[in-house]
């Protein structure tokens, strides 16, 4: 009986991918032991664990390992029926949010890590299409929602919300770092935004997303790094 | 109840064929549309304002794009036969796990085989063979890697077999010499009506990607 259930989630604490497994966790009310990875020495857990990616976060239950943030969060959706739903039941609506979390996961978020790495006309570039993807995704949000959003709260929190908090969520840290704005709430995202300030005021959120400073910290070292060996 | 069903594809497209063993697998009857990628036509530049990409299913004139994403839901909608995925949540994740590291790796790696030449294309032939090498290990004993029967990773994966050809005619490499599990599985899986029906005549493919090669490579 003290097996069953045992959930540990490996990460590492600045990981906007590790943060979405540890925001589904805590939404559906799961117990689990976190354990810090360093990423520049790899425990040989995490090595047994992903041995084809070796990356966080990995989410292991009961003995067996899941990995890819998006997999585990279907997993843990299939797995654990209390709490928020996090994908539809209806196939067609479900296939929505599909899309749309693998459009913000490959095509927002992955362009804002090279906005972070990047800098001068390169940035500008990655800067730009930011702006053009926010555009489509403000498109997406009201394709799903003809009606309209309905009000946010801790039972209905889904797929995408959870999305939207791990890639949007530090927003002002991120703004301090590069000087600029990524989100514009008036011309281009007023949909995502408002939905992400919705978010940020859950109890939940308000726990899991780590101080503005650490994350400044961690950014302003991962840009550091970046652009020192794009230079080399 | 109209149950009207329409592919959106491109005959040479790995993506798009998925969707077809899909289809097959679930005996569902549907028009197939074929687009000019070099002049889209205005039904895909509606139904994918997005990506504008195919493959797109469209039901019932709703459509949903991403080949993986289409055919779970196939799998979703039409659940009454030939299930694609497992049922239980954990092989349901390994099972996606293994899709994705198909979509993530396969297609870059082997897209540097045909469309590069020198230190470029022997590093994308070495990466090629270390992904099928990684997918052999994987495969293991299994008949196929959903295990006794066909699935979602063996439906996402052997789609570029049909490309395999071309890949050792351009890249001259010999895949089954290297990989002979993997050449073994997709005979396999090729036994199977919806994939020998739905895979395209590998010379005619070779031609494609030959025909497409000059438009990177000045031999």
């Amino acid at each position: 009986m003290a097996e069953e259930n045992k959930v540990s989630l490996h990460g590492f604490f600045a990981s906007p991918y590790v943060r979405r497994v540890d925001l589904a966790l805590k939404f559906k009310g799961i117990p689990y032991e976190y354990v810090e990875e360093d990423l520049k020495n790899k425990s040989s857990l995490l090595l047994k664990y992903n041995p084809v990616h070796k990356k966080v976060p990995v989410l292991v239950h009961n003995g067996k390992p899941i990995v890819e943030s998006l997999v585990i969060l279907e997993y843990i959706d299939e797995t654990w029926k209390n709490g928020p739903r996090f994908l539809p039941e209806d196939p067609y609506k479900r296939a929505q949010i599909r899309f749309w979390a693998s459009f913000v996961h490959q095509q927002v978020f992955e362009n804002m890590v090279l906005i972070l790495k990047t800098d001068g006309e390169a940035q500008e570039k990655t800067v730009k299409e930011v702006s053009e993807k926010l555009s489509l995704l403000e498109e997406g949000i009201k394709s799903i929602f003809p009606e309209g959003i309905p009000i946010i709260n801790q039972e209905n929190v889904g797929l995408l919300d959870i999305l939207i908090v791990s890639t949007f969520g530090s927003y002002k840290a991120q703004e301090e770092v590069l000087g600029l704005k990524l989100i514009d709430p008036e011309k281009t995202s007023p949909l995502l935004f408002s939905r992400l300030k919705a978010l940020l005021e859950l109890h939940v959120v308000k726990g899991a997303l780590p101080p503005h400073e650490k994350v400044v910290g961690a950014l302003k070292f991962m840009r550091q790094n970046a652009l020192n060996s794009a230079s080399v | 109840m109209a149950n009207e069903v329409v592919l959106l594809d491109f005959w040479p497209s790995m993506f798009g064929m998925r969707v077809r063993i899909a289809l097959a697998e679930k005996g569902i009857k549907y028009e197939y549309k074929e687009e000019d990628l070099k002049n889209k036509s205005p039904l895909l530049l509606e139904m994918n304002p997005i990506n504008k990409k195919i493959p797109v299913l469209i039901h019932n004139g709703k459509p949903v794009c991403e080949s993986l994403i289409i055919v779970q839901y196939i799998d979703e909608v039409w659940n009454d036969k030939s299930p694609l995925l497992p049922s239980e949540p954990y092989q349901r994740a390994q099972a996606r796990f293994w899709a994705d590291f198909v979509d993530k790796k396969v297609y870059g790696a082997s897209r540097k085989v045909w469309s590069t030449t020198g230190e470029e294309e022997e590093a994308g032939k070495k990466e090629f063979f270390e992904i099928l090498k990684t997918l052999e290990v994987e495969l293991g004993d299994k008949p196929y890697f959903g295990g006794e029967t066909f699935g979602y990773v063996d439906l996402s994966f052997i789609t570029f077999y049909s490309w395999f050809h071309a890949y050792e005619v351009l890249g001259n490499i010999n895949i089954e010499a290297e990989c002979p599990k993997i050449i073994a599985w997709a005979k396999r899986c090729l036994q199977k009506e919806s994939v020998a029906k739905t895979l395209p005549d590998q010379k005619k493919v070779y031609e494609f990607v030959a025909q497409m090669r000059k438009r990177f490579v000045s031999e």
